[in-house]
């Protein structure tokens, strides 16, 4: 078989993925989406292995590490994507900006700052 | 001789100055013997390291202080007939100041840091009188300064107090500068900062520029002797404790300037252009001093200018080339001035004002404090300068010098040829201290007829308006809780007396060639016949015109004719009592239409306020202008630059994990092409 198709495949896969972790709402999609990704990097590596004939088949030992770990991560996501829905009501990640940090009005505290500056000169 | 006695006078009082402050705080019971203690020890050992030292010699020991890569700087003792005299007076001058202040400022809580400042000054002022280096010298200079401005300060509860102190030291530093470069200038020239070889290279006709070194030198005795142009610091001085006023701003300190002249007065002798400045300073010093004193209704102001002229007698002295008479003047000045500020300081406490006006009308002042009554009249004889007493012969002495000098044979004794000094420089201060003879006489006679012996007139008037001082007079008061019953205890009596036998005797001592004059120079402070009656008949005149002023004034005031206007009468006050205040001034008579300006020294604060402070107060405004507006614009536009520019870098910070992918991934996408291409 062609390398060009499980490449292909792969690359497909893997912009479905990125679109889903950037477009998506849900959080769980999100995950979902995340996984695609991995999963198409997972065939890149199965797919080059055979083709380069690996006599040590390190693509397909790394192909398992790669699920393994994609395992621990999903379990751990979706432990917090439940614990977000828990404490908020939604698994909405557009709503979950608590990080964020919005621009406040600074001009109010500037001419405050600046009497207090002046009270201690003329003190 | 031990050397340990001299180094021992000036080191005693500056460890008891530390001591008095390192203890005066938690031991109060130490404070008045920390004090007193060690000055007189010193005053002792002042007398003691005189009489070793003995007449007509000189002592000189110096060890290298420190190198320089110039002249090197040694900490020289210089000793000879003019130190061991003026460090005598000094104290004395101390120890019966020192004894007096127990008293005076017995309910002061600050007494132990007067005290010290006071040690310090006098530890300080020993220093000047022995040093036998410039820089030492100096040193001894600004470290008095320094404690003038303390000690001014005293009461700095009070504003006139705390600005008196800032003009004192602003104004004696503006001479002090130049003083400073002239001790360079003299270094330089000389080759060294010791005395005795600046003596010997002046004697050798090495110094360069001597009337350079003369002008600058006598610019830092302008400011500290209180000479014309720099003289205003001292009567605003008064604003601090009078003990402080006669030991520094009339006996010691003031006389440091021209202890310095009569020092290096070989050098002065090198330059006649010097001298005659010296001259036309001391001439116009004594006369408007003495206008100024004849006219301020301040007791203490009376006598500031009154010590100014008297400093100005003794620059004139100098200008005529006798530093013998300049010495001789000063210490019998110190003794008697120092006994008039310490009696003013009893009549002061006794009446509870400066004002002599109000004493006045203070009925029997002169039976509550009968030892300053007397006194203070023994002073003010002297100061008059009338025969038996030491004023007399000190000033006469000064007049010989003049005429002398006016006459083409100046008395240098031998430190300079006699054509050395100008016959100008001889007129100027013959003709000027006649004249102030007679003003000095007629401002002493003032005083003590306004204080002591006005006609209780005004009992009633007295009572209505208790004791207010004139209102345009200017006056410089200082805190006064002390209480009038007990204005004479005896730490404050027995000084006085103390002093008063220096005051009387002292000028017999120039008579005999062999004692005071060996002691000094070794020339003849005996008075001349013509200086003498000259002196004399107009010091009587001024005294004749002063009681004949007060007497027709006084007369016009008890027959309740109507005063001639400016006579004798306040301007009344805003609010004041309906009965008028009224003063039988003789000096207003005597000074017509110059009492006004000579009431507040003619002006020369305001010309100096227009002058210098004006400039300088708009100066450190413009200063202030470009610090606050300018400067700190700058400070502020950094501060609101890097805020705005976190504003927009927070606009980046949504929270978003998405939008923050899709930039990541846009930066991968976009550093694969780079890298690709």
């Amino acid at each position: 078989m062609h390398l060009a198709y499980p490449v292909v495949l792969a690359a497909l896969l893997f912009s479905v993925g990125v679109y889903g972790v950037l477009a998506r709402r849900n959080a769980v999609l999100v995950l979902m989406s995340v996984e695609l990704m991995l999963n198409a990097v997972n065939l890149n590596l199965v797919a080059f292995d055979t083709w380069l004939r690996d006599s040590l088949h390190a693509g397909q030992a790394l192909t398992l590490f790669t699920i393994t770990v994609a395992a621990a991560e999903i379990g751990l996501g979706l432990a917090i994507v439940l614990l977000l829905f828990r404490a908020r009501g939604t698994a909405d990640i557009d709503r979950a900006t608590a990080l964020g940090d919005p621009a406040e009005p600074f001009a109010e505290e500037a001419p405050a700052g600046a009497e207090a500056l002046k009270g201690q000169a003329a003190a | 001789m031990n050397l340990a006695l001299p180094v021992l006078v000036p080191v005693l009082p500056a460890l008891g100055a530390a001591a008095t402050l390192a203890l005066g705080k938690k031991a109060p019971g130490l404070a008045r013997p920390l004090a007193i203690v060690p000055v007189a020890v010193s005053a002792a050992l002042a007398l003691v390291v005189a009489l070793q030292l003995g007449t007509g010699q000189a002592l000189d020991a110096a060890t290298r202080l420190t190198p320089t890569g110039g002249p090197d700087i040694a900490l020289g003792l210089h000793l000879d007939g003019f130190s061991s005299l003026i460090s005598v007076l000094v104290g004395l001058v101390a120890t019966c100041v020192q004894v007096y202040s127990t008293a005076y400022l017995k309910e002061d809580p600050r007494y132990p840091s007067y005290a010290a400042l006071v040690s310090l000054f006098t530890a300080a002022m020993f220093l000047v009188v022995y040093s036998g280096d410039l820089i030492v010298l100096l040193v001894g200079w600004e470290v008095m300064g320094i404690c003038s401005y303390f000690l001014i300060g005293h009461h700095w509860e009070t504003e006139d107090a705390r600005s008196a102190s800032l003009k004192a030291f602003l104004v004696t530093k503006l001479g002090d500068v130049p003083f400073l470069f002239g001790i360079f200038l003299l270094g330089a020239d000389a080759g060294s900062f010791r005395i005795p070889d600046v003596l010997a290279a002046a004697g050798d006709g090495r110094l360069g520029h001597p009337t350079l070194i003369a002008l600058l030198l006598l610019a830092g005795v302008a400011g500290k002797s209180a000479q014309f142009p720099l003289h205003t610091w001292l009567p605003d001085a008064m604003a601090g404790p009078t003990p402080v006023s006669a030991l520094i701003h009339a006996a010691t300190m003031v006389a440091a300037g021209i202890y310095l002249v009569a020092r290096l007065l070989p050098v002065f002798l090198l330059s006649g252009a010097a001298l005659v400045v010296l001259a036309v300073m001391a001439a116009v010093t004594m006369i408007g001093s003495a206008l100024c004193a004849l006219a301020q209704d301040d007791l203490k102001r009376v006598l500031a200018y009154s010590t100014v002229g008297q400093l100005g007698y003794m620059a004139g002295a100098l200008a005529a080339g006798d530093r013998e008479a300049a010495v001789f003047h000063l210490v019998s000045h110190g003794a008697f001035k120092a006994l008039l500020f310490l009696a003013a300081g009893v009549v002061i406490h006794a009446a509870h004002t400066n004002s002599i006006s109000a004493m006045s009308r203070i009925p029997g002042l002169r039976k509550r404090v009968p030892d300053a009554y007397w006194t203070m009249g023994i002073a003010l004889v002297a100061l008059v300068g009338l025969p038996p007493f030491s004023g007399f012969f000190s000033k006469e002495a000064v007049l010989t010098a003049a005429e002398h000098a006016a006459n083409g044979e100046a008395l240098t004794n031998g430190l300079g040829p006699a054509s050395a000094v100008p016959e100008a420089a001889g007129w100027i201060v013959l003709i000027s201290a006649a004249l102030t003879a007679l003003l000095t006489a007629a401002y002493a006679t003032r005083l003590y007829l306004l204080a002591f012996h006005s006609p209780a007139t005004g009992a009633a008037a007295a009572a209505a308006s208790g004791a207010e001082h004139e209102a345009d007079a200017p006056y410089s008061p200082e805190l006064d809780e002390a209480d009038p019953a007990t204005a004479e205890p005896a730490a404050m009596r027995w000084p006085l007396w103390v002093l008063a036998i220096p005051t009387m005797g002292f000028g017999i001592a120039g008579l005999r060639s062999d004692w005071l004059p060996a002691l000094l120079d070794g020339g003849s402070l005996r008075p001349s016949a013509v200086t003498a009656v000259i002196g004399t008949g107009l010091a009587v005149v001024g005294v004749l015109a002063a009681y004949g002023a007060w007497r027709s004034a006084t007369a016009r005031l008890t027959t309740g004719r109507p005063v001639p206007a400016g006579t004798g009468r306040v301007p009344e006050q805003a609010g004041a009592p309906a009965a008028e205040v009224i003063v039988a001034d003789p000096g207003r008579t005597l000074l017509g239409p110059l009492f006004g300006p000579a009431r507040h020294g003619f002006g020369v604060d305001r010309l100096y306020h227009a002058l210098f402070v004006r400039p300088v107060a708009a100066a450190a405004r413009l200063v202030r202008f470009l610090d606050r507006e300018v400067v700190e614009t700058y400070v502020r536009g950094s501060g609101a630059g890097a805020n705005l520019l976190g504003r927009a870098v927070r606009l980046a910070q949504t929270g978003n994990a998405q939008t923050y992918l899709s930039a990541l991934l846009a930066g991968v996408v976009l550093l694969a092409v780079l890298v690709a291409v």
